[in-house]
């Protein structure tokens, strides 16, 4: 019973990994995911977050297994 | 990625590549046109592509190189669902979009967006609709190495004339 939890770019670096585990409970929302990786840190302005690699709201449900990350706004291209 | 079968075009590849080595988009473009459109070009009235590639200077600073970062699976999937939203807007015979990971210098290409269509209206617009998304949307992330150090880019330029001079 577990989420799969990545950071990506500027986040990583805040927090010092690019992955973690987090243990799932029952009606979590992707918010509470961050809650329970960062110590109840507030998640730093303007991060967005993706479940199961789309983007998704920081109120969405996850499920058992799932994948969720959270990364700053893209930059690419 | 599903299709209607109905609206992809017949033979069409739409081609997401994320590359972690050096490309050439002049050499991407010719080979994608000789080997995946081939005789589909003679249908094909307008292309339309952007190539964009590393500055040696951002927000007053020289920069020396530059790191690009991903997030895989995401990024692959974004790029194939604004493709094949364009596709389907404007009926596109074909796309190709090519993007840079890993340690670029400037001067090295970074992108390249490549549509075919019937019509130059539709290759303009479609082209640009899916940089545009690109810039802003799929997870792609760039760290710059200035003489002060490494720092993170946190702001696209805008995409419009109008926006790119009210913001100098």
């Amino acid at each position: 019973m577990s989420v799969k939890v990545k950071f990506f770019a500027s986040l990583a670096d805040v927090v010092g990994a690019r992955d973690a585990t987090c243990e799932y409970a029952p009606s979590m929302t992707v918010s509470q995911v961050w809650s329970v990786i960062s110590s109840d840190k507030d998640l730093p302005n303007g991060m967005l977050c993706a479940r199961n690699q789309a983007y998704c709201d920081l109120e969405d449900s996850v499920e058992d297994g799932d994948e969720v990350a959270f990364f700053p706004p893209a930059t690419g291209g | 990625m599903k299709w209607l079968s109905s609206r992809r075009p017949r033979g069409a590849r739409l081609t997401v590549e994320i590359c972690a080595r050096g490309f050439s988009p002049y050499e991407r473009l010719a080979s994608y046109e000789r080997d995946v459109l081939g005789e589909r070009c003679r249908a094909i009235g307008a292309s339309a592509s952007f190539i964009g590639s590393m500055r040696d200077h951002n927000e007053g600073e020289q920069v020396l190189e530059m790191t690009l970062e991903h997030y895989p699976g995401m990024t692959e999937q974004h790029l194939e669902s604004i493709g094949a939203e364009a596709q389907n807007k404007w009926g596109l015979d074909d796309f190709l979009i090519v993007h840079r990971t890993g340690e670029v210098v400037p001067g090295d290409p970074i992108v390249l967006v490549a549509v075919w269509a019937r019509h130059r209206a539709h290759a303009f617009d479609a082209c640009r609709f899916i940089m545009e998304d690109l810039k802003s949307k799929a997870p792609f992330w760039k760290k710059e190495l200035t003489g002060e150090g490494e720092r993170w880019v946190t702001n696209n330029t805008p995409g419009t004339t109008e926006e790119f001079e009210a913001n100098q």
